[in-house]
C-alpha cells in the first residue's frame, strides 16, 4: 500500500465520518441532558431527503439546508413531546420516528418527483461546493505534507469543517459554559437542576433543538455532500453507529472525533477493499460491510472498557414528593 | 377518619399567647392539595416568627413534605395563600422559592454528584455565560460562609467522594449562597450519626442567632424537644396542633402525631432461648465498586429470641441482609441450624435460602418486597412461588389456590381492602407490608429476617407487625431484626448489636442500655463497661 | 384505589391512541395529494374483498403473529428486543437448511423439523445481545440493531456465495423438495366444499400461529417461567430477592423471543416462497413492535392488531398498484401507531385518568 493510497483512504474515511460525527455530537447533547436518542437514523434521513428534495427544486444548497434542519428539529420536538413532556419511553419514540422517516421520505419523494423514492440528482447550486484550502495546489507538491494538506485536508465541503471545527466547541460549550453546567447535571441529576430554580423541561427541549440541528447537517452533508442526492435509506444504520461511536467515546466530543474516525475509516477501507486479502484469508465483502456492526457490539460488550452513562439518561424526570 | 381525637387536636391549635408584633417569616393559609383521589394537604395554616426554630413533627405519609414542597415551589397548592414577611408570594417553581429566600435541604439530596462541590452550588445561580468567574466568585464564598457558620468543606471535593454528612453541608451552602433567610430541613438526621446531628444542630443554631428563620420537619420528638422554638404537628394530611415546644412534652405530642395514646414499648415475655440457630463468621462483603461493605460480622442468634442490629443506615446492615437474603454474595461463613450456607455458590441465590428456612421481610417493601402492578394475590406467592401449594400440576400454577391462600392471609392479617385483585400499589404502606409480613411469617421459618418492619407504616399496623414478630419468637425461631429506629430496636430486641462501617460495634442488652450509649456505638465510639458477657443471654 | 375503569385502560385507551394515528396518516395521504376515502375503500376491498385478499391479509397477519408475540414476550421482561428482524432471517435459515438437506417423507413431519430449525436458529441469533445484555449490560436495544445489520449482511453471503445453486443468476436457494411443501387455504378448504383463492399464500401455519397465541398466554400467565418473566420485567430489584435469576430470565425471554421471529419462516419461506430468499423478512420482524405494543403485550391483542396490521400490509399493496401510494405507506403507519401507543401514551392516557377521576369526585358529592 503506497503513501498515495493511504492519503485516499484518509481523505475518504474523513468525509464518511463526517455524517457520523455530525450526528455522534447530535447523540451527546441529547444523551448529556438525559435523553436518549435512537432516533439520530431517522433524523438523518428526514433531512437527507428533504434538503436534497428542497435543493432539487429551488436549485439551492442552502435553502435545502434550512428545509433539511427544520424538518429534523421537527422530528426532534416529537421526540421532546414523547420523552420529556409526556414522560413516555425514549427507546419506543426513537424508532417510532425512525419508521415514521423511511416511510414519509418515500412517501413524499414518490408524490414529489416520481423517481420511486430517489430524488433528482443534485448540480451546480443544488450542492456544496469543495473548498479550496489557500495554497492548496501550491503545496501540493512537496511531498509527505504536500499531498495530506492538498489531498486530505482540502478540497471538502463546508460542513466536513463545521462538523471538524464543532468538537472543540462542543467541547467549550460543555465544560466551560453555564449552559454546558446546566446540561451536564439535567443528564445526571435533573432534581438537582429543578430544585436550583432552572427548568429540566426547557432544558432538554434545547438540547432536542440542538440534537435536531447537528442531525440535520448530517442528513444534508449525506445527500449534498457525500452523495449528489437522496437515495431510498440513505442513512443505511448511520444514526446507530453514531451512538455506538457515542458510547465509545464515553459520552465526550474528543473521543467523539477519534471514535467516528475510526469507523470512517472501517467504511473506506470497506469501499477501497471489497474483498480484503489478508493473506491466509480472503474477507469477504459482505464481512467488511458488517464489520462497523460487529465492532459496535464488541465496543457494547464492554471489552475497550467500560462505559458509564450519564446517571438520568433515559429516565422521565418526574416531581418527587 | 375524623374522630374523637380530632376535637382534642383542634383545642390545641389555639397560637400561642405571647405573639411578636412583627410579621411572621412565614405564614401559610388555608393550604390545601390533593393528589387524584388522595388528599395530602388539608386546609393547613401556619405561622412562623422570624429568627426561630420552627419543627413540624407528624408520622410517615402525614403530609408534612408535600407541604414543604408547595413551599419550595414544586407543587402548586390547589387552595390557599403563603405570605413571606408578611407579602402574598406567589411560589409557581423552585426559582421563586429561592427569589423569596427560601432554601431547602431535601431529605435525598439533590447534588450532581460528578461534580465538585463548588459546581453544586454555583449551579442556577451563575454570573454570566461563562463558568470561570462565578466559580472564581463562589470560592471566595464559601470561604466566608465557612468562616461565619463553621461549614468548612473542600470546595473542589467531588460529591461523590463526600461522605452524607458533608454532602448535607454542601446543600446547606447552596442555600445560604443563594442568600437564603429561611431554610427548610426535611428529616435532615435520617442518614446522620447521633454525633453528626448534634452538630447540624449547633449549626442551626449558629443560623438561627444570625437571624435566620429554620423549619425542621422531622418524625423524630427528640429532635423537637431539643432544638425546636415552636412545634407544629400533622396527622392525616391536618395541622391538629401548633405549641411552644417548652410547653408540651413528647407524650403530649406522640399523642398528637397519632391520634391516641401510643404504646412506646411492646408487651413481651422473656426470652426462652434455645440452640444456636444462627451463626455468622468473619462474613465479609466487597461489593462492584471494590468497597468492603462487611469488614468481618460475627454474630449469633438462638432459638427464641429476637437480635437487633442498630445503626445508622448505610453501615452495613443492609449488605448482612442481602446476604443472608440471598441476593449478595460473600465471604466468610454462615450456619444455619448448624448448617453451613453456600455463599458464592449455586445455592447462594434467594430461593436456596428460603428451602433453609430463611424468611426476609425486606428493607424496601416497594423495589424488592412486592411487584407493585401485581395484584395481591400474586404477590402472595413472590418468592415462594415454586412451592407446591401454588402448582396444579408439574406444568401449570394453580391460580385459583394462590386467590383462595391470599384472601385466607388477608383476612387473618386485617390487610385493607381484604381485595387480592387489587395492585398492591393501590395498598397503602402499612397493609403493604402486612402483606409481606403474612407471606414470611406463615411460611414457619427458622430464621426470619426483619428490616424496618414498620418504616412508612401507619401506628395501627406497627403494633400488629410488632405483636407477629414477637409471636414468632415465642414459637422459638430466630429472629434478625434491623431497623434505624431504637425505639423500636430497644423495645423488640432480647438483645442489640450495633453496626458502624461494616462491623459490629458492640451488643448491649436493652434494659442495661439507653439511646445514649446505643448512639455513641452508632457512631464507633466504643465503651466496653455495658458490654454483653460471654454468655449472658 | 383505581384511577379509572379497566374497560377505559385496555380498550378506550388504545382505541384513541389508534384513532390518532389512523387519523395523521389520512392527513399525510391527503398532504401527497391522494383521496384518504378512495384509500381506504381501496385497501378494505383489496385486502377483505375476495378470499385472495383475505387470503394475502392473513398470511401477513400469520407472520406479524409470530414476530408480534416474539416482541411482547421480550417486553414482558422488560427487554426490547428490535432484532426480530434479523432473528426472522436467520429462522429462514434455520428453515431453509431443514427443507434442503433433510429428505422428508411428508410435509406434516417437515414442518416440524422446519419450525424447530427455524426457532432454533432465531434463538441463537437472540442468545448473544441476551447474554451481552445480561453479563456485560450491553443495551440489548442497541445490539439487536446491530444484529439486524450483521444477519443481513450474512444472509446476503450465504445466499450469494453458499446456498445459491450453480448457474442461476438471483442470490436465492434452490426450490425446497415438494415433500416440503405446506397446504394452502385453499388445499385445506376444498376437501370441505368451500372455495379459497388458489394463488393466495396463506397457509397451515396460520392455525400454528394461533396456537402460538395461546401457548404464549397459558406460558406467560399459568406456569412458574411465564411468573418469573412477568416479575422480573417489573422489578428486577425484587426479583432476585424472590430468587428469580436475572440471567436466567433475560436468557429464556430473549431465546423465546428470537425463537418465535425465527419460527416465522414456516410461513413465508416455508409456506409461500419455498426457498429462501434475500430480504425474505420485508420489515415483518419491525412490524412485531408496532403489534406488540398496539396488542399490549397480550396474545389476544397481538393477535387482533396482526390482522390489523395483515390488513394494513394487503390494502397498502393494494395502493401502491392502483393509487401511485408506495407501499411505504404502512412505514408511516406502523411508525404513528409505535408513537401513539408506545411513546406518546400518555398524552391521552392523563387526560382520560383526569375525566375519570372527576366523574368520580362527582359521583361522591
Amino acid at each position: 500500500m503506497d503513501f498515495l493510497t493511504i492519503v485516499q483512504i484518509s481523505d475518504s474515511a474523513l468525509r464518511l465520518a463526517t455524517p457520523l460525527l455530525l450526528a455522534c455530537l447530535a447523540g451527546l447533547f441529547s444523551e448529556r441532558a438525559g435523553i436518549f436518542d435512537i432516533g439520530l437514523e431517522g433524523k438523518i434521513l428526514v433531512s437527507a431527503f428533504f434538503s436534497a428534495a428542497v435543493a432539487a427544486s429551488t436549485g439551492s444548497v442552502w435553502i435545502g439546508l434550512c428545509a433539511g434542519i427544520a424538518v429534523s428539529v421537527a422530528f426532534s420536538m416529537v421526540h421532546g413531546l414523547a420523552s420529556i413532556t409526556f414522560q413516555g419511553n425514549q427507546l419506543i419514540s426513537g424508532v417510532a420516528l425512525n419508521f415514521l422517516a423511511s416511510g414519509l421520505t418515500v412517501l413524499v419523494g414518490e408524490a414529489w418527483f416520481s423517481l420511486g423514492g430517489r430524488t433528482p440528482s443534485l448540480a451546480g447550486e443544488a450542492r456544496f461546493p469543495n473548498l479550496e484550502l489557500p495554497f492548496a495546489s501550491a503545496v501540493a507538491d512537496i511531498p509527505v505534507l504536500g499531498p495530506i494538506y492538498s489531498d486530505l485536508l482540502s478540497g471538502h465541503t463546508i460542513l466536513v469543517y463545521v462538523a471538524l471545527l464543532l468538537v472543540p466547541v462542543s467541547w467549550f460549550v460543555l465544560y466551560r459554559t453555564r449552559f454546558g453546567l446546566r446540561l451536564r447535571a439535567v443528564g445526571e441529576n435533573p432534581a438537582a437542576v429543578d430544585t436550583a430554580g432552572i427548568s429540566v423541561i426547557r432544558l432538554r427541549y434545547t438540547s432536542m433543538v440542538i440534537a435536531g440541528v447537528l442531525c440535520g447537517l448530517a442528513g444534508i452533508y449525506l445527500a449534498t455532500g457525500l452523495g449528489s442526492a437522496f437515495g431510498k435509506e440513505m442513512s443505511a444504520g448511520r444514526g446507530y453507529i453514531a451512538l455506538a461511536a457515542l458510547i465509545f467515546a464515553k459520552w465526550k466530543p474528543v473521543p467523539a472525533l477519534g471514535a467516528t474516525l475510526l469507523f470512517g475509516l472501517l467504511q473506506a477501507i470497506a469501499i477501497r477493499y471489497p474483498k480484503l486479502d489478508l493473506g491466509i484469508i480472503t474477507l469477504p465483502a459482505q464481512f467488511m460491510e458488517a464489520l462497523p456492526y460487529i465492532l459496535t457490539v464488541i465496543i457494547l460488550a464492554g471489552f475497550i472498557g467500560k462505559a458509564i452513562p450519564p446517571k438520568a439518561g433515559g429516565e422521565p424526570y418526574v416531581k418527587e414528593r | 377518619m375524623a374522630g374523637p381525637q380530632n376535637a382534642k387536636g383542634q383545642q390545641a391549635t389555639a397560637a400561642p399567647s405571647s405573639v411578636p408584633t412583627t410579621a411572621p417569616a412565614i405564614e401559610l393559609r388555608g393550604i390545601s392539595k390533593a393528589f387524584g383521589p388522595v388528599q395530602a394537604n388539608k386546609d393547613i395554616s401556619i405561622s412562623v416568627q422570624p429568627g426561630t426554630i420552627h419543627g413540624i413533627i407528624g408520622e410517615n405519609g402525614a403530609g408534612k413534605s408535600t407541604l414543604m414542597s408547595i413551599l419550595y415551589g414544586f407543587y402548586k397548592a390547589d387552595e390557599g395563600e403563603i405570605y413571606i414577611h408578611g407579602h402574598e408570594t406567589q411560589i409557581p417553581d423552585s426559582q421563586a422559592a429561592i427569589n423569596a429566600g427560601i432554601g431547602m435541604v431535601f431529605q435525598h439530596f439533590k447534588l450532581v454528584e460528578n461534580f465538585s462541590v463548588l459546581e453544586n452550588v454555583i449551579l442556577g445561580v451563575e454570573d454570566g455565560a461563562l463558568l470561570r468567574p462565578s466559580l472564581a466568585k463562589a470560592r471566595k464564598a464559601l470561604q466566608a460562609l465557612a468562616d461565619e457558620y463553621e461549614l468548612r468543606v473542600d470546595p473542589d471535593a467531588l460529591i461523590e467522594d463526600l461522605g452524607v454528612g458533608m454532602q448535607q453541608r454542601v446543600e446547606i451552602l447552596k442555600a445560604l449562597y443563594r442568600r437564603a433567610d429561611i431554610l427548610i430541613l426535611d428529616e435532615p438526621t435520617g442518614v446522620l450519626t447521633p454525633a453528626e446531628a448534634d452538630h447540624l444542630f449547633r449549626i442551626l443554631e449558629g443560623l438561627r442567632a444570625q437571624g435566620k428563620t429554620i423549619i425542621l420537619i422531622t418524625h423524630k420528638l427528640r429532635e423537637i424537644m431539643e432544638i425546636t422554638d415552636t412545634v407544629s404537628v400533622m396527622r392525616r394530611g391536618q395541622m391538629t396542633a401548633t405549641v411552644k415546644t417548652k410547653d408540651t412534652t413528647p407524650e403530649q405530642l406522640a399523642e398528637l402525631m397519632v391520634g391516641r395514646k401510643v404504646l412506646l414499648h411492646v408487651d413481651k415475655a422473656p426470652a426462652h432461648v434455645g440452640e444456636k440457630m444462627l451463626e455468622v463468621a468473619n462474613l465479609r462483603v466487597i461489593d462492584d465498586q471494590g468497597v468492603e461493605r462487611l469488614k468481618g460480622i460475627d454474630l449469633t442468634i438462638r432459638a427464641g429470641e429476637i437480635l437487633g442490629i442498630a445503626g445508622v443506615s448505610g453501615n452495613g446492615q443492609t449488605d448482612l441482609m442481602e446476604v443472608l437474603g440471598g441476593y449478595a454474595k460473600a465471604t466468610g461463613s454462615i450456619r444455619v441450624n448448624g448448617q453451613e450456607l453456600d455463599l458464592t455458590g449455586k445455592h447462594s441465590d434467594a430461593r436456596s435460602r428460603r428451602k433453609r428456612g430463611i424468611a426476609h421481610v425486606p428493607e424496601d417493601r416497594q423495589s424488592r418486597g412486592l411487584i407493585m402492578e401485581f395484584p395481591a394475590w400474586q404477590n402472595i406467592a413472590f418468592g415462594y412461588h415454586h412451592e407446591p401449594e401454588f402448582q396444579k400440576n408439574a406444568l401449570l400454577m394453580d391460580n385459583a389456590a394462590m386467590v383462595e391462600i391470599a384472601q385466607d392471609k388477608m383476612d387473618r392479617f386485617d390487610v385493607r381492602p381484604p381485595n387480592p385483585q387489587l395492585a398492591a400499589k393501590s395498598f397503602s404502606g402499612g397493609n403493604q407490608q402486612k402483606i409481606i409480613v403474612a407471606r414470611e411469617i406463615e411460611r414457619n421459618p427458622d430464621l426470619l429476617i426483619v428490616g424496618q418492619p414498620t418504616r412508612g407504616v401507619d401506628i395501627g399496623a406497627i403494633e400488629f407487625i410488632h405483636q407477629q414478630i414477637v409471636a414468632l419468637r415465642d414459637q422459638g425461631k430466630a429472629i434478625l431484626l434491623v431497623s434505624v429506629e431504637l425505639e423500636e430496636i430497644l423495645s423488640l430486641s432480647d438483645r442489640i448489636a450495633v453496626m458502624f462501617d461494616g462491623k459490629i460495634m458492640g451488643e448491649r442488652l436493652p434494659a442495661e442500655t439507653d439511646e445514649k450509649e446505643l448512639g455513641l456505638l452508632m457512631a464507633g465510639v466504643v465503651n466496653d463497661k455495658n458490654a454483653v458477657k460471654e454468655g449472658a443471654v | 384505589m383505581e384511577k379509572m375503569p379497566k374497560w377505559a385502560d385496555i380498550a378506550l385507551i388504545p382505541l384513541l391512541n389508534l384513532t390518532l394515528a389512523f387519523g395523521i396518516s389520512m392527513l399525510v395521504i391527503l398532504a401527497i395529494g391522494q383521496d384518504p376515502i378512495e384509500a381506504v375503500k381501496l385497501m378494505v376491498s383489496g385486502a377483505l374483498g375476495s378470499t385472495y385478499g383475505w387470503g394475502y391479509t392473513l398470511y401477513y397477519a400469520t407472520n406479524f403473529i409470530f414476530t408480534g408475540l416474539a416482541v411482547s414476550i421480550a417486553f414482558k421482561a422488560a427487554l426490547f428486543n428490535i432484532g426480530g428482524e434479523g432473528q426472522a432471517a436467520l429462522g429462514g435459515l434455520g428453515v431453509a437448511l431443514v427443507c434442503l438437506y433433510i429428505p422428508f417423507p411428508h410435509w406434516s413431519v417437515a414442518i416440524i423439523f422446519a419450525m424447530l430449525g427455524g426457532a432454533v436458529f432465531g434463538a441463537a441469533w437472540a442468545a448473544i445481545p441476551a447474554y451481552l445484555q445480561a453479563k456485560r449490560g450491553s443495551h440489548v436495544v442497541i445490539t439487536t440493531i446491530m444484529f439486524n445489520f450483521i444477519a443481513a449482511s450474512l444472509l446476503n453471503y450465504l445466499l450469494v456465495n453458499v446456498l445459491r445453486p450453480k448457474g442461476a443468476m438471483d442470490p436465492a436457494s434452490a426450490k425446497f423438495p415438494e415433500t416440503t411443501n405446506l397446504p394452502t387455504f385453499h388445499e385445506m378448504l376444498e376437501p370441505l366444499g368451500i372455495a379459497f383463492s388458489k394463488s393466495a399464500p396463506v397457509n397451515i401455519s396460520l392455525l400454528i400461529a394461533l396456537l402460538a397465541c395461546v401457548l404464549v398466554y397459558i406460558l406467560m400467565w399459568r406456569t412458574r417461567i411465564g411468573y418469573e418473566i412477568r416479575a422480573f420485567g417489573e422489578s428486577p430489584s425484587a426479583s432476585v430477592y424472590a430468587g428469580i435469576s436475572p440471567l436466567k430470565i433475560t436468557m429464556i425471554a430473549m431465546l423465546l423471543s428470537g425463537g418465535l421471529a425465527g419460527m416465522m419462516s414456516i410461513n413465508n419461506t416455508m409456506g409461500e416462497s419455498e426457498r429462501l430468499i434475500i430480504n425474505s423478512i420485508e420489515g415483518a420482524g419491525f412490524i412485531g413492535i408496532a403489534v406488540a405494543l398496539m396488542g399490549r403485550n397480550h396474545p389476544f391483542g397481538v393477535l387482533l392488531a396482526a390482522l390489523l396490521f395483515g390488513f394494513l400490509y394487503q390494502g397498502g399493496g393494494e395502493l401502491a398498484l392502483w393509487m401511485s401510494i408506495p407501499r411505504e405507506l404502512v412505514l408511516v403507519i406502523q411508525g404513528l401507531v409505535i408513537l401513539f401507543t408506545g411513546a406518546l401514551d400518555n398524552m391521552i392516557r392523563i387526560p382520560v385518568e383526569r375525566m375519570f377521576i372527576r366523574a368520580a369526585k362527582r359521583k361522591e358529592a
